[in-house]
């Protein structure tokens, strides 16, 4: 019963806010929208019981990907006019893909139940008791622990490369200079004085 | 086995990795000025890792439960690897010094170092998920490198063509490794080579299989640049500055061969009647579009791209045998490729114009017999060995391969192989007959280092000429035994 309620609460939002997403005329509205869609569809990963997936929607997308959005979308310079006579243009195509993807979902479910498609040729039987973050985690720190390590130097390699590609010493920049901060003492920088009545301060 | 065990025979990856981390560190503090001396570290942590291939690295069998083949197929190829991963950095900083522009940074000998840990993980790949892992960190080290020079508009150009094309590459291929997947159920070479074999007997082939086997075959060609994937080579090739693209044409391209061989034989090897359409076609397409599209060519570096493409459709000619002794012929090819590639990028990083920029256009090379010989004595083994003229050893490697597809039956490819390297003999050809027959140009002017950059040129004119045929015993039997590690 709680399941369902919940379900049915996880994807009418989901399904609204992802129509608002893209109905919505502020491109920061939008993309608020979208943030929301990514938590209930993260919900809804957890109903069914796939909750390493829901994490990752929340952390990566939601924690991520959006933010970037949202930093892209502030960046861009919106013409809101030319905006409006686009959707007008494109709504018939956006209509009939719009029904093709809808159709498509419905035919999938309804050959689901039919009877599931048996893809895959299942080697390691999935054992229901472990949660599969559990199940994930023992695989990553264990049998491909190597292979992690490795992923590790990939994402080193992409930190390098930015830097390399990027960064150059610009004349006239300020750069910080932690050391001289922290050995600054409060008599450096602070004056205490006892000026006269009426006369003020000299700075 | 326990985890110290399954390290040491992963030894050279851990040296490098270890050895490129500690030298990033001395390249943050020691900025530009610390080149040299990170150069020289990086070229030591190449040799450590060839001499860790002594131990248990070389031939101790699987790693960390079957991801990681420690074997002598491996060991082969990364011998190749560090070679010329070696030359590459010791060519660089000379050519840099000259050229305005861009100083030479140390983490160009990092990255290199990063990515010879990535090829060095390609080559020993038991898994499909080592196989991605170790192209990615090849991959975006070069992606990195090709751009290195960052005034330079070519550069820029040749980094981001060579990252967006990579990355549709590593798109198609990994969508092929999930098809596999989830059609064989596994990602280990071995289980997918039990399902292969289990398909092969049914009377119904899995179409999944089929296809999942065509989209990794094509992702692998655009690694190795076999025709129809090729079109970035000559663009990026171009662009890069010359020791990445030295790099380029060797190391990279030993690793991707070596993973394609793999992926053939030990993943697939029951399929061989699948994929041997595909390396048949690739290989006669890259043989006939290499030589016939590389006769138009005035830059060098375009010309020897096209050769590139070129010699990588003779070193497929061996994998299509699928034999022992076909993927024996494509190691001892791929061996003499790198020798015979390295010295022409030698030789084209002596080319510079009064002024010490560097010149590319094949017509600067005119007459260069009379300005200087030796030079063009050099290019000029490289070139007739590239073309496989029978004394140079360049010969033997396409004899090699050839003698492999014919011993497979695979007599239309040999014959039509054959024929079409004569096309490519005439580019080669006609360099020849620039340097020693056409009226000077301005000669080159030496540089500081030619002492080292000179002797290496020696050396790979001397491995590749009638000299090298005294290492076929040697080389033979070291890459029979490397070929015999995957059957």
């Amino acid at each position: 019963m709680i399941q369902a309620i919940a379900f049915y609460l996880f994807a009418a939002i989901l399904v609204v806010s992802a129509g608002l997403t893209i109905s919505s005329r502020n491109p920061v509205h939008s993309v608020m929208w979208l943030i929301l869609a990514f938590f209930n569809a993260a919900g809804l990963m957890v109903l069914v019981g796939a909750e390493f997936i829901a994490m990752l929607l929340v952390i990566v997308y939601v924690g991520a990907v959006a933010v970037l959005f949202l930093f892209v979308v502030m960046m861009m310079d919106i013409d809101f006019a030319q905006l409006k006579t686009d959707v007008a243009r494109y709504a018939a195509i956006g209509l009939a893909l719009g029904a093709a993807l809808a159709a498509e979902i419905m035919i999938a479910a309804f050959a689901w139940n039919a009877g599931r498609i048996d893809l895959t040729r299942r080697v390691a039987p999935v054992d229901r008791a472990l949660p599969n973050i559990e199940a994930l985690g023992q695989l990553l720190y264990t049998r491909y622990l190597f292979l992690f390590e490795a992923a590790g130097f990939v994402l080193l390699v992409a930190m390098i490369g930015a830097i390399v590609l990027t960064h150059r010493e610009r004349a006239g920049t300020r750069a910080q200079n932690i050391s001289r901060q922290v050995a600054r003492r409060p008599q450096d920088a602070t004056r205490n004085v006892k000026p006269a009545v009426g006369q003020g301060v000299e700075l | 086995m326990d985890y110290a065990a399954n390290l040491m025979l992963s030894l050279p990856e851990v040296i490098l990795g270890i050895g490129a981390v500690i030298l990033m560190m001395f390249s943050a503090w020691g900025g530009p000025g610390a080149t040299r001396a990170v150069s020289w570290a990086s070229v030591a942590v190449l040799f450590g890792a060839g001499v860790a291939l002594t131990g248990p690295a070389g031939h101790g069998g699987d790693a960390y439960l079957g991801l990681y083949h420690a074997d002598a197929f491996a060991a082969f190829a990364k011998v190749l690897i560090y070679i010329a991963t070696a030359v590459a950095i010791i060519m660089a900083p000379g050519f840099f010094q000259r050229t305005a522009g861009d100083n030479l940074r140390p983490e160009y000998p990092v990255l290199m170092l990063l990515s010879a840990t990535g090829m060095g993980l390609m080559v020993s790949a038991g898994d499909l998920l080592t196989l991605y892992v170790g192209l990615e960190l090849q991959s975006l080290a070069a992606y990195v490198l090709a751009s290195f020079m960052r005034r330079d508009q070519r550069s820029a150009e040749a980094g981001l063509k060579y990252f967006v094309l990579g990355a549709l590459a590593s798109g198609i291929l990994l969508y092929g490794v999930s098809l596999v997947y989830g059609f064989t159920g596994t990602t280990l070479f071995r289980g997918i080579a039990d399902a292969y074999a289990i398909d092969a007997a049914n009377p119904v082939k899995s179409l999944g299989m089929v296809f999942g086997l065509v989209f990794v075959f094509a992702g692998l060609a655009f690694k190795i640049s076999a025709v129809p994937f090729h079109m970035w080579t000559p663009d990026v090739y171009e662009g890069a500055p010359t020791p990445v693209t030295a790099f380029f044409a060797s190391a990279p391209k030993v690793a991707a061969i070596g993973l394609a061989v793999r992926v053939a034989v030990e993943a697939m090897g029951p399929a061989l009647g699948e994929w041997r359409q595909i390396v048949i076609f690739a290989a006669l397409a890259s043989i006939i579009l290499g030589a016939v599209a590389a006769i138009g060519q005035t830059n060098i570096k375009r010309l020897l791209a096209y050769s590139s493409i070129n010699n990588v459709g003779f070193a497929l000619v061996g994998l299509a045998a699928g034999t022992p002794e076909g993927v024996a012929g494509v190691m001892t090819y791929m061996a003499i490729y790198v020798a015979m590639t390295l010295g022409s990028f030698l030789v084209v990083l002596q080319m510079r114009d009064a002024d010490g920029q560097p010149v590319e256009s094949i017509a600067s090379l005119s007459g260069m017999s009379r300005t200087r010989p030796a030079l063009a004595a050099a290019m000029a083994i490289f070139m007739f060995s590239l073309a496989g003229i029978p004394p140079l050893f360049g010969f033997y490697a396409k004899f090699a391969v050839f003698s492999a597809a014919v011993q497979a039956g695979l007599f239309p490819l040999a014959a039509i192989g054959i024929a079409a390297s004569t096309i490519g003999a005439y580019y080669y050809l006609r360099i020849v007959k620039t340097m020693y027959f056409d009226d000077p140009a301005p000669a080159f002017v030496k540089g500081e280092e030619g002492a080292l950059q000179g002797g290496l040129i020696a050396l790979a004119a001397v491995a590749v000429s009638p000299l090298g045929y005294l290492a076929i015993p040697a080389l033979g039997a070291w890459s029979m035994a490397a070929a015999q590690a995957l059957f």
